[in-house]
């Protein structure tokens, strides 16, 4: 298995019962990639996510991370990622900023104060800091758990979904701090319903429509096969021409 | 091995019951108390109950204790998992390197900790309405605690095979419950007809109350080294299962 992918998918397949929600999806993403999984309501797009970060079992196939099988060497594999689930959720016992300290905790990471304030500052969750998870917003949840998903310092970032019910404001800065997590070497996967997000931030994008994945290039490579039209734009033809053929 | 990571799970885990203590310490040892207070005026009168040297009130306190033990450790592990599970916050631990053995490991030490928390409250508060004399303190201490290890992972298989509460409750109130109350609590089984000694052989919960009466009283209706062994036999299969659950992800990774 070779590492200079960040993250190497080969030949997931997951079933429910007798559904198939994942078709056969192989996929690589190279380290540094800022790379955008795109697909309509129910494609597979966090199902896809939960199984790299080991919250999905798949029937068949295999992923690593930074070469670290998600399964053999799960703990390598789960120190190199950081997940931003796509639902919200709570933690009724535990002030925000403990919970950051206990996650540090799971991770091993024995003082991590400065980091964690750090955290709390950019996502503007200082006031928060003593709260409890189920006295937020959901907006400020939502940044409680891209908080939560960085206390590691992970190389590969994935958000699923994090610009879902968030102001402008912290949009705007979350962007500015995913780029500059970016800029710092780490690997960002996004998923996101807002194709002009992808289309500004992405270097690399795969659609997924009924898990399978439909196409897999370069943004520049996307938009030139497509005589530059919108990303959006593309993204609808693609998938009608998907469902045509169905 | 993950061994702080282990720690802080456990940390959690403690810190989490002790956060709402007065339904997770103080609530069992009123419920003890209640027990105390109806037996204690007609102590001296009941006899028959197998044991005739002691006091009745005397006779029930090591059952009332283990009794509190085995619900709360139970408990404690059973609704950390399942409120997890339900709110959402169980992907926190899911995706950290920690291993099926670690979080196994970190919840049924939790669970320990409650168990002897509430046993020591008991005791003390026994203390009120009777001298007890422990006459085995360390076999105490180790039937305590091995106990709620044994109840701690019982919790956690059925705080992660259970999808909403009221199948918890429902474990609760027509597996843990009957047993507790058909083990010996409040008679010893010498007295029972031979069909429902049998049958007491066959509930676990007997052999906990049973040496806990021994280690505390100095006397018991079965040899507590036998009672011992049983109890280990039921902590290594309990976390032999909990363990498997967790490896194959059952109902916690789809
Ligand atoms: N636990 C489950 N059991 C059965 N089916 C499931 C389960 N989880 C997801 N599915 C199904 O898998 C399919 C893909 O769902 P998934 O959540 O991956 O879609 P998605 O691309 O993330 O959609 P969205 O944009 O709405 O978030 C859906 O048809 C969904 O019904
Ligand atoms: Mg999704």
């Amino acid at each position: 298995m070779s590492s200079e992918f960040a993250v190497d998918i080969q030949k997931i397949t997951k079933k429910y019962g007798k559904e198939e929600v994942l078709k056969d999806v192989t996929l690589q993403i190279s380290k540094g990639q800022f790379f955008g999984l795109l697909g309509p309501n129910g494609a597979g797009k966090s199902t896809l996510i939960n199984t790299i970060a080991g919250l999905v079992r798949p029937t068949s196939g295999s992923i690593s991370i930074m070469g670290q099988d998600v399964i053999k060497n799960y703990r390598e594999a789960r120190r190199a990622l950081g997940l931003v689930p796509q639902e919200l959720l709570d933690e009724p016992f535990f002030d925000i900023e403990n919970l950051l300290k206990l996650q540090s905790g799971y991770f091993s990471i024995k003082n991590n104060d400065e980091w964690i304030n750090e955290l709390l500052e950019v996502m503007e969750l200082k006031k928060q800091a003593k709260k409890k998870m189920s006295m937020l917003s959901g907006g400020m949840k939502r940044r409680v758990l891209i908080a939560m998903a960085l206390v590691h310092k992970p190389s590969v970032i994935i958000l699923d979904e994090p610009t879902a019910g968030v102001d402008i404001n912290l949009r705007r800065n979350l962007w500015k701090f995913i780029k500059q997590l970016h800029k710092l070497g780490h690997t960002i996967i996004l998923t996101t319903h807002y194709l002009e997000e992808a289309e500004t931030l992405c270097d690399y994008i795969a659609i997924i429509d009924c898990g399978k994945i439909i196409t897999q290039q370069s943004k520049t490579e996307l938009l030139k096969n497509h005589n530059n039209k919108q990303l959006e734009h593309i993204f609808m033809e693609l998938i009608d021409r998907e469902t045509d053929e169905e | 091995m993950n061994f702080y990571g282990t720690l802080m799970l456990f940390y959690k885990e403690v810190m989490r019951f002790l956060s709402v203590f007065m339904q997770t310490i103080l609530a069992p040892v009123i419920n003890a108390v209640l027990f105390l207070i109806v037996f204690y005026p007609f102590g001296e009168q009941m006899t028959g109950f197998g044991f005739s040297n002691v006091d009745y009130g005397l006779f029930l306190i090591p059952g009332l204790l283990m009794m509190s033990v085995l619900q709360n450790a139970f408990a404690n592990s059973s609704s950390s998992m399942i409120q997890a599970k339900n709110y959402g916050n169980v992907i926190f631990m899911l995706v950290a390197p920690l291993s099926s053995f670690e979080i196994m490991l970190a919840f049924v030490a939790g669970a320990i900790v409650r168990g002897i928390l509430v046993a020591l409250a008991v005791y003390l508060v026994g203390g009120l309405f009777y001298e007890i004399n422990i006459v085995h303190p360390l076999a105490t201490f180790a039937l305590v605690f091995l106990s709620s290890l044994v109840m701690g992972a019982m919790g956690l298989i059925a705080g992660i095979w259970a999808d909403r509460y009221d199948h918890l409750a429902g474990f609760q109130n027509f597996v843990i419950l009957p047993l507790t109350f058909l083990s010996g609590v409040f008679y010893s089984t010498q007295n029972l007809p031979e069909i429902w000694y049998q049958i007491s052989l066959w509930n676990p919960f007997f052999y906990m109350i049973d040496a806990l009466r021994f280690s505390i009283l100095g006397q018991s209706d079965i040899d507590i080294f036998i009672s011992i062994w049983a109890i280990i036999c039921f902590a290594i299969s309990t976390c032999l299962c909990a363990w498997w659950m967790l490896h194959t992800g059952y109902r916690l990774r789809h």
